[in-house]
């Protein structure tokens, strides 16, 4: 009798999967603790970038000249600095350009990489020749040689320094980019797509780009990392931020110059900078890993 | 009324390999299926590629013409081809697997020809979508809009090519051996599938094969090539009763009989010369049983067959059918 009303029920149709293969790499890849830790700080980091006057205990800029290199205490939570400015408010003042930076050089790189490096792969020809040389020139520099060749074309300044770094960024990305085009575009659906009539842009926007968003987010992600890092050393030569706006690499620059009359002062930038960068190279590993890429290097 | 004509129609490898294909000349008539035979590597995939200019960026048409309903896919703007591929004509390739976007739904890429020919907007196209899914059979068409190429099985993938094929309603379809990919009890679907289309659409297609099962079964026109030549153009009853060139003559012997267990199989000895080491003459002589010392070496006629013997009457070839 079970066994009849058992046979009764519905038969269940497997039915196609809602969501997007994007959105289960993205799901599986928070299911991590590591990733969720990561994603979890940089939600936080965002928080504090956008809701920083709100948060923070005192205003970063105002000096209070009494009160130098002050230690640890309730009235200010990690000390004030050489100008008795609170170190904690400009720890979280910071945040801001810890996020901005790197999405500006990212953006910069990707805007000139993504675009070259679609048209290379797919059409190759004259593209490809003169941007490939042109990455070969820029990647045959030492990074931090060139950022300062550029910035000394812009003037210093956090923008010119971030557009710098992004310009250095881009052959890498054009690289990568290009790469991974030439693999898919060996696939017949790119000439199917063509074959239904889809103009190159569109089929590069469209059949090309979503194919080759894994490796592009992987590369995107750990590049995050590496502008930050950047960022912070321009500051930390003063290329970067001008004062009085604080930068974890300014704020280590000063810490560094009064390291015998205030040693802890490296700490809260040195730990802010260490635990970003991690957090955006955790979360590109763990795409690659979620998408099967090996970095090859 | 012919729809497609390739006249002269010659591919080079530029440096290294000249004519890859050389001085192929056939048509297809309206409503009519014409196959395109041969054994691998005789140009038959490069032929049809280029009727859409689809030849990869390394080899190019250097001579001849493709005329579809009187304008030269050829020489006419990208723009204008563009019109051309997706809408009148439409496309279908081996693999069905590898055809179709991984990324997209199936919905979504039966939808764009639409909404790229015909300007139509995405919910519109995906209902019309819907209907096509239904019109080439596969079931609950509504749901597997949503779905992603890998979800389904390899003769429901090239079900999903031919929808997206016939989306814009067109005149011509190329099938590039639709289906060598697939197994054998979902090739005869597919090919019952695409008659039908034929037939209720009025559709003219251009088949690349190299089963004579489905020629014999599907086809109107045949147009054999070896080693970029065109060896021998014919209708379909007499290429199996009355072959007119060695090499049809060649491949029709060995095809496997039915009901004759435990005997050897028939083979064209050799191999396809590959292009740039052709043989002066005709170029099926090496491999050719009936190859005569002078005739076979000399340049050979152009025409109905690329054999001299068959065209002199000096050579009488037997069929694969009497009657």
């Amino acid at each position: 009798m079970t066994l009849v009303t058992r046979r009764a029920s519905a038969p269940k149709i497997p039915g196609p999967a809602r969501t997007s293969p994007g959105r289960r790499v993205l799901r599986g890849v928070l299911r991590r603790p590591a990733v969720a830790t990561a994603a979890g700080f940089l939600l936080l980091l965002i928080v504090l970038a956008v809701a920083g006057p709100l948060i923070s205990p005192h205003d970063p800029d105002t000096q209070d000249l009494g009160n130098r290199f002050a230690g640890l205490s309730w009235t200010h939570l990690l000390g004030t600095d050489e100008f008795g400015r609170d170190v904690a408010s400009r720890v979280i003042q910071a945040a801001r350009i810890a996020l901005a930076a790197p999405l500006i050089s990212v953006g910069v790189a990707v805007l000139i990489g993504l675009p070259l490096g679609l048209w290379a792969g797919l059409r190759k020809g004259l593209v490809d020749a003169v941007a490939g040389r042109l990455a070969d020139t820029v990647l045959s520099l030492p990074a931090m040689v060139g950022a300062l060749a550029i910035l000394a074309v812009l003037g210093p300044g956090l923008v010119n320094a971030m557009i710098a770094i992004g310009i250095i960024f881009a052959p890498g990305l054009f690289r990568v980019v290009r790469g991974a085009t030439l693999a898919v575009a060996e696939e017949t659906f790119v000439d199917s797509a063509v074959a239904i009539g889809s103009p190159t842009r569109r089929t590069l926007w469209v059949h090309i780009l979503p194919n080759i968003a894994a490796p592009l987010l992987v590369q995107v992600t750990i590049l995050m990392g590496v502008a930050l890092l950047a960022e912070a050393s321009l500051s930390f030569i003063g290329l970067g931020v001008q004062p009085p706006e604080a930068s974890w690499g300014s704020m280590l620059k000063a810490a560094y110059t009064n390291q015998f009359d205030a040693p802890f002062s490296v700490v809260p930038p040195g730990v802010a900078m260490v635990l970003t960068v991690l957090a955006f190279n955790t979360i590109g590993d763990a795409i690659r890993d979620a998408v099967g890429l090996r970095r090859g290097r | 009324m012919t729809l497609l004509s390739v006249e002269g129609l010659t591919i080079d490898l530029p440096g290294t390999q000249p004519g890859l294909v050389e001085d192929v000349t056939f048509e297809v008539n309206e409503g009519r299926c014409t196959a395109l035979i041969g054994e691998s590597g005789c140009g038959k995939s490069l032929t049809s590629l280029a009727v859409l200019g689809l030849l990869p960026p390394s080899v190019r048409v250097s001579a001849g013409a493709v005329v579809f309903d009187g304008v030269d896919l050829l020489t006419c703007s990208p723009r204008q081809l563009r019109k051309i591929r997706g809408g009148p004509v439409g496309m279908v390739f081996q693999e069905p697997m590898s055809s179709l976007n991984p990324s997209m739904t199936v919905g979504d890429q039966i939808a764009e020809a639409r909404r790229l020919h015909l300007g139509e907007g995405r919910k519109v196209a995906l209902a019309r979508a819907k209907d096509l899914l239904d019109r080439v059979g596969i079931p609950n068409a509504a749901r597997r809009l949503a779905a992603y190429p890998h979800e389904m099985s390899g003769g429901m993938q090239q079900r999903v090519m031919i929808a997206a094929a016939i989306a814009c309603d067109p005149r011509l379809i190329i099938a590039d051996e639709p289906t060598t990919a697939l197994d054998v009890t979902i090739q005869a679907e597919i090919l019952s599938l695409l008659r039908d289309l034929q037939r209720d659409l009025g559709l003219a297609v251009l088949l690349v094969t190299h089963d004579l099962g489905v020629v014999a079964d599907f086809c109107d026109d045949v147009v054999v090539m070896y080693a970029g030549h065109i060896a021998e153009r014919t209708g379909v009853d007499d290429l199996f009763y009355r072959p007119a060139h060695p090499y049809s003559a060649a491949l029709l012997a060995a095809v496997p009989q039915a009901g004759q267990s435990r005997s050897r199989l028939t083979v064209i000895p050799g191999r396809v010369p590959t292009a740039g080491a052709f043989p002066p003459g005709c170029r099926f002589g090496p491999r050719c049983a009936h190859f005569t010392a002078p005739e076979c070496a000399r340049p050979q006629p152009h025409g109905r067959t690329r054999c001299g013997r068959v065209a002199s009457g000096d050579l009488v070839l037997e069929g694969a059918l009497h009657g």
